[in-house]
């Protein structure tokens, strides 16, 4: 039966709240948290993010008649309260598959955080998870090696990745950067990182840095008779000059590269990780601009989903924060959005975050990744939280060390290891950490020193960011 | 006045990977992360290799993966004797994940030279 055109402004609610809709395995769903302006009923507000967010505009439109929008619009289907908090609210929204195109985050990002975060009856708006169906799961790369690879590339089992970022991150020269590069990975540890800030600045262009670089990780791999390497850092001004340092990269026999995938965008992630996948490169990301979008309560897209955008859009290694160190994150919260960086299936769990249940099918995982602030005091509790699939990064507490960066390299090796020997004889690491570094230590002068370095720091303030329980 | 300096100087040592910064283990030591293997469901594997080899993806199989092996006694005999039969060997322990697909551990026990 066909329809006729009824010009003027409805209510959202009337065509975008259906509470009686009971989503389908090939909806994409997400939950938003929101605070409407005072005064607007919640269900208009939740329809209103259903419709800004898919098919709606502010009025009726003649040219709406002549599709079947009832096929193509996203609706509201729940609507909870936040626990603790009286002035917002979750919406439960289901997009039908068809409004997005295939392998494309960027499309699914514009849609769900695009205009909708502008809406006037709102006060703020979050996108807190989103539910990505099979069927869309299935037209992404994911990451281009995953988990099980990099284990194979790198020779590395049953521990951690042991790595650190090069300092200071600006000013240092080819060479120089180079020398620092070899004494970490000399020192112990398996790889090594471009800061994100270094691209291709005037003191150190890119090429300088990756010749060094790849002489530094080919002779600690030659003296220490471990497998070695160093993220070259290739985000770059445009995609052409990005895949340029990638290609060189490639040619220098490096088995690792690295992007920024907020800043330098998600089309360029994903055009990073598809040449990845067919170069057989490793590749790490980082997540410059995270904490302008992940960090206020009420306003923004929370980590998980960009973390789950990432796992799609494609990447072996994402920062995920470090709990303990000097960034941001709450452990139950971080747990939540590790698992769906590593494991094929997570269950839905309010107490860890996850607003859905979440399959992965066959999609690889992604090492999580925590840097920033930690020192070899932290590795018992980073080896608990996080567990063997992770990267632990040791920036200033590699290069403090009194005797330089291979010395803090080893420090944080023995200390490693130590933890991971102690957890697998059954002991508790974390209530008896202090014993194990101390025995460890006895063996080890360059743990004896990192531990009296650094026995008096402690990052002890407050998440910004809680989970929603009372 | 005397020559004093509070830096030390670190030398590169070559090591095996996982557990190659820690003094060499006791035999209690080793039975417990042999345990851990199979307690994590695993199957143990024994490997060796000449040293001039150890960067090789394939190490030699001692026989085959022991599957479905839950003794422990059955695997350090197995260790001893590949040691026995190959002194001058590096000889590790490797947990095969069959769920993974992947190796859930892997140290040296015996460093051939």
């Amino acid at each position: 039966m066909s329809k006729k055109y009824d010009a003027g402004v409805k209510e959202y609610r009337d065509t975008y709240w259906t509470p009686e809709y009971v989503p389908l395995d090939t909806d994409l769903l997400a939950c938003f948290k929101c605070t409407g302006q005072e005064g607007v009923p919640r269900e208009e507000v939740a329809a209103a993010v259903a419709a800004e967010s898919s098919t709606g505009t502010w009025s009726t439109v003649w040219s709406e008649l002549l599709t079947d929008l009832e096929f193509y619009k996203g609706r509201c289907y729940r609507i909870e309260d936040v626990p603790g908090d009286k002035e917002s609210f979750y919406a439960f929204i289901a997009y039908p598959l068809d409004l997005f195109e295939e392998g494309s985050i960027t499309n699914v990002l514009t849609s769900l955080v695009g205009n909708v975060f502008g809406f006037k009856a709102l006060r703020h708006l979050r996108l807190e998870d989103i539910r990505f169906p099979m069927a869309f799961i299935k037209t992404c790369g994911g990451p281009p090696n995953g988990i099980v690879v990099e284990r194979d590339r790198l020779n590395k089992y049953g521990r951690p990745l042991l790595g650190c970022t090069i300092k200071p991150k600006l000013g240092l020269s080819g060479k120089n950067y180079g020398r620092v590069v070899y004494e970490c990975l000399r020192g112990g540890l398996d790889l090594t990182k471009d800061d994100e800030n270094i691209n291709s600045q005037p003191f150190q262009r890119w090429r300088e840095r990756f010749e060094f670089v790849a002489e530094a990780v080919k002779l600690a791999q030659q003296e220490t008779g471990e497998v070695k390497g160093h993220y070259l850092n290739c985000t770059a001004t445009t995609p052409e000059e990005m895949y340029e340092r990638a290609e060189f990269a490639k040619e220098l026999d490096m088995p690792i590269i690295m992007h920024d995938y907020i800043t330098g965008g998600f089309t360029a992630n994903t055009g990073l990780a598809n040449w990845c996948r067919k170069n057989g490169m490793l590749l790490h990301i980082h997540r410059a601009m995270h904490a302008v979008i992940d960090r206020h309560p009420k306003h923004g897209i929370h980590f998980r989903v960009l973390a789950k955008c990432l796992r799609l859009s494609g990447g072996d290694q994402l920062h995920t924060g470090t709990v303990v160190g000097k960034l941001e994150g709450d452990r139950q919260t971080t747990l939540g959005y590790i698992d769906n960086l590593r494991e094929s299936f997570v269950p839905e769990d309010r107490t860890r975050g996850n607003f859905f249940d979440q399959d992965w099918g066959s999609m690889p995982g992604v090492f999580a990744v925590a840097s920033g602030g930690i020192h070899v005091w932290h590795m018992p509790a980073l080896l608990a939280i996080f567990g063997d699939d992770s990267c632990l990064q040791f920036g200033g507490g590699t290069h403090g060390h009194p005797w330089g960066s291979a010395a803090g390299a080893a420090a944080n090796r023995v200390a490693l290891e130590a933890c991971v020997k102690a957890r697998n004889a059954g002991r508790e690491i974390e209530k008896e950490s202090r014993d194990i570094l101390m025995e460890a230590a006895k063996q080890s002068p360059e743990l004896a020193i990192a531990l009296e370095t650094w026995k008096e720091i402690k990052f002890e303030f407050d998440t910004v960011d809680k989970l929603d329980v009372q | 006045m005397p020559f004093q300096s509070t830096v030390g100087d670190y030398q590169t040592v070559a090591t095996l990977e996982t557990f190659g910064f820690l003094p060499p283990m006791s035999q209690e030591e080793i039975y417990d992360q042999i345990a851990y293997i199979i307690a994590q469901g695993w199957s143990p594997v024994i490997e060796h290799v000449h040293p001039t080899g150890s960067m090789q993806s394939y190490w030699s199989y001692w026989k085959l993966p022991f599957f479905g092996e839950k003794d422990l006694n059955v695997v350090v005999n197995e260790l001893e004797a590949c040691h026995r039969a190959y002194p001058d060997h590096h000889v590790r322990m490797v947990g095969y994940d069959a769920y993974t697909q992947s190796q859930g551990t892997a140290f040296v026990v015996f460093q051939g030279r």
